[in-house]
């Protein structure tokens, strides 16, 4: 088990950088002062994933279209690897995700990356949806039933 | 004897540059931006993500730019582009039952589990055509209201007990899916493979036929039983990392249609279904694609094949709006050569005729004389 130290999750971290856009990730690095010293290993490079579906929902997987994804590898000179995956065709985005995966394996960085990157991002993100859910429900139609005849 | 011509660099060059020229039209006129493209023409750029089958709203605008609001040539830019870049690798197959919906209708269920939630539709809209909107009116903001907690599972799943209607489509082949990028179609294909080629295929093309079961061509009965619209998170599972990847989301459309089904030899009486997923916002494509999707199912469920939607070779084979405007446009191209030749055929067919004629003539006339 994680501790509250410990920060998001990896994969938590992968699914906010990704959701990101990339002016708002690039903003707010550059605010940051986190030191951006990595080496690119790969990338940023962009390529094809094919997107799968599901016959009627739950049934045999399909392939049904492609989108663009980003990727980026990158090194910090202390040694730490890390990676960045997303849709769409931001290269800096995922330059600098990859550099906060790396950055991240450094327990004394976590809490520090989350609170100037992450926790802002993931907060907008959840704004944003929240939103929108509360949009969406207002078009939610309450069914009412008129009687009619006298029975 | 073959004679190469070579000429016209000139005349295509300077083509070019008055196509640019119209396309930017009145330079009094601001030129339109990318993202007013994505953000006010986004159903647009949804059809040209879904048969270009190329997730990139991005890419898309630039390609309705690009192609003067010209749709397939805009797709057709969009299906270029995609053969430029590296495949990554295929993700995991998305659930439409975790959707962030946007809208979700059944035709079927008046108070289905997480109600009917209309969304931003043309629905019930007048179709009057609005002044306002001219004069570029600020639309007022939408309202809000609290969202209610529960879930939206798919009409399939609620509908699946009983046995009344069949289940999610399990195909028998344990291998990969099929991929029609990779493998030109045979036939009769696999499911999955028309499926692809439908989500991809002209929303004219299905549409019509789509509407041709409903006019009696291999009538199947069609019911709604959920149109959803929404965005779904994809995953990407890579060597170097121990969990499926994030991506992020995509908006997409996926309809169950319900068809009720009296039965066959093999099959007994219950409700079947056809499926449509397609990207973006595209309810009209999603339900046509659902409908040739039951239609294509007429030999798996021992029906009689006796109309074109029905028909897996000629639906499939001219559902692609890229490939047919391929071979029809390609007649405008220069074919001297090919018509030439024609030509020659002709003259020669018309000769034979008026020997035939004369011939004729003469035998009857001299039958006369006699």
């Amino acid at each position: 088990m994680r501790g509250e130290d410990a920060g998001l999750p990896r994969r938590e971290a992968f699914a906010v950088l990704a959701a990101a856009p990339e002016e708002a990730l690039v903003q707010l690095w550059r605010d940051s002062g986190l030191p951006d010293d990595g080496m690119l290993l790969r990338g940023p490079e962009t390529g094809l994933v094919a997107l799968r579906g599901r016959v009627g929902g739950g049934g045999s997987p399909f392939n049904f279209g492609e989108a663009t994804v980003t990727r980026a590898s990158v090194k910090l000179p202390s040694g730490e690897i890390g990676h960045a995956y997303a849709l769409g065709r931001g290269r800096e985005k995922a330059r600098i995700s990859a550099t906060i995966d790396a950055l991240r394996q450094k327990a004394e960085m976590v809490a520090e990356v989350d609170r100037k990157i992450l926790e802002p991002l993931a907060r907008n993100l959840r704004e944003q949806d929240e939103r929108r859910r509360a949009e969406i429900a207002a078009t939610r139609v309450e069914f009412f039933t008129m009687t009619r005849g006298e029975d | 004897m073959y004679v190469a011509v070579k000429a016209g660099e000139a005349a295509i060059r300077n083509a070019h540059r008055l196509l640019a020229h119209r396309r930017r039209g009145d330079r009094s006129v601001p030129s339109l931006t990318l993202e007013q493209i994505t953000e006010q023409l986004a159903l647009a750029v949804d059809r040209v993500m879904a048969e270009g089958s190329l997730y990139d709203t991005g890419l898309a605008a630039l390609a309705i730019k690009q192609a003067r609001g010209d749709m397939i040539e805009a797709i057709f830019l969009l299906r270029a582009y995609r053969t430029t870049l590296p495949r990554f690798g295929y993700s995991r197959p998305l659930d439409t039952a975790k959707m962030l919906v946007e809208r979700r209708v059944s035709a079927t269920y008046k108070d289905l589990p997480g109600g009917q939630v209309l969304g931003p539709t043309f629905d019930y809209t007048h179709r009057l055509l609005d002044p306002e909107l001219a004069a570029d009116a600020e639309p007022e903001a939408p309202v809000t209201r609290e969202p209610e907690g529960d879930g939206m599972p798919r009409v399939s799943e609620i509908l699946a007990h009983e046995g009344l209607i069949e289940e999610d489509g399990t195909l028998t082949k344990a291998e990969e899916p099929a991929d029609i990028t990779r493998t030109p179609p045979e036939f009769p294909q696999g499911r999955d493979a028309r499926l692809q080629a439908l989500s991809r295929g002209d929303e004219g093309f299905l549409l019509a036929l789509g509407y041709s079961t409903q006019r009696g061509y291999g009538r199947n009965h069609p019911f709604v039983g959920e149109v959803r619209i929404g965005e779904v998170e994809i995953e990407l599972d890579v060597p170097e990392l121990d969990f499926p990847v994030p991506l992020g989301r995509i908006r997409v459309t996926e309809c169950q249609m319900v068809n009720q089904f009296k039965g066959s030899m093999k099959v007994p009486p219950q409700f079947t279904r056809g499926y449509g997923l397609v990207f973006g916002q595209s309810e009209r494509k999603a339900m046509a694609m659902a409908l040739c999707d039951r239609a294509l199912r007429a030999a798996e469920l021992g029906e009689d094949i006796v109309a074109p939607a029905q028909d897996e070779e000629f639906v499939i084979s001219h559902s692609d709006n890229v490939q047919a405007t391929g071979f029809v446009e390609h007649l405008k191209l220069p074919h001297y050569v090919d018509f030439q030749a024609e030509l020659g055929l002709v003259r020669q067919m018309r000769r034979e005729f008026e020997e035939r004629r004369q011939a004729a003539d003469q035998a009857e006339r001299k039958e006369a004389a006699e």
